[in-house]
């Protein structure tokens, strides 16, 4: 499965169309984490465990993503868009989506 | 003993204002110092906004690369910030963390794919997130990402 955000896959000539697939993921932060970024907050710098929880919540709403272009048949999907969300009380939500494609 | 710590609970948010000023300087010094060198490391890397790539080399592999960040603001420059709000205008203390945020970010890109020659189609978008209460905490997660193209040797 090849992921890319532009309208074409460069090298490679697209074959069929198969629609709109999409992936998401919601998540909360933990409390011990909470309390970390609180006390980093004022200092300042980098919250390395907000990065990771982030991180991990985009790489499973990709999965759920291609999961789905997979069902479809395809085997890449193009034009891919990310989007975050904060939905109230330190609950965040990361959405992916995109053109699943057949490329040959 | 008692008088001392009564002071220094009455002076705690000052204590506090001077211990984010200095730490807040010392961290943004160093990554700073951090984010010119990658920089200068990853330079033969282009990052490109356009979605068509003009160039007739023959394309070895085209994938999605991500690249991103949690930057959050210290309580010093959120007090000069919260003073900011007052009178209004440009509030400089929080462009610099916020510029950190998006460089950390595209050199991130740039280093998940280090084989990468051209990435096509650069989207920056940045996100508050939101405390317990359900207002900004200060703190802004910057994400990067482009198709990270390699060209054929």
């Amino acid at each position: 499965m090849i992921l890319t955000n532009v309208e074409s896959l460069p090298g490679k000539v697209i074959v069929e169309h198969y629609g709109l697939v999409q992936g998401s993921s919601i998540r909360a932060k933990h409390v011990g984490r909470d309390m970390m970024a609180g006390l980093k907050n004022i200092v300042g710098g980098e919250l390395k465990g907000y990065t990771e929880l982030l991180q991990e919540s985009r790489a499973q709403a990709t999965e759920r993503m291609k999961t789905q272009a997979e069902a479809l048949g395809a085997n890449a999907v193009i034009n891919v868009r990310y989007s975050t969300s904060s939905v109230a009380q330190g609950a965040a939500e990361i959405l992916c989506y995109g053109t699943a494609v057949r490329v040959e | 003993m008692g008088e001392v710590f009564v002071a220094l609970i009455d002076y705690l948010p000052l204590l506090l204002l001077v211990l984010a000023y200095l730490t807040g300087r010392f961290v943004e010094r160093r990554h700073y110092r951090s984010i010119k060198r990658r920089e200068n490391e990853t330079l033969s890397q282009a990052l490109i906004t356009s979605e068509v790539l003009e160039s007739d080399r023959v394309v070895r592999s085209a994938e999605l690369a991500v690249g991103s960040v949690v930057v959050s603001v210290d309580y010093f420059k959120r007090v000069l910030g919260a003073f900011r709000n007052i009178f209004g205008g440009e509030v400089r203390s929080y462009a610099s963390v916020l510029d950190r945020g998006k460089r950390e970010a595209l050199l991130r890109l740039k280093e998940s794919h280090p084989d990468a020659d051209v990435f096509l189609n650069c989207r920056l978008q940045t996100a508050a997130l939101l405390n317990q209460q359900g207002r900004g905490s200060g703190s802004v997660e910057v994400v990067a990402y482009a198709t990270a193209v390699t060209f054929g040797k």
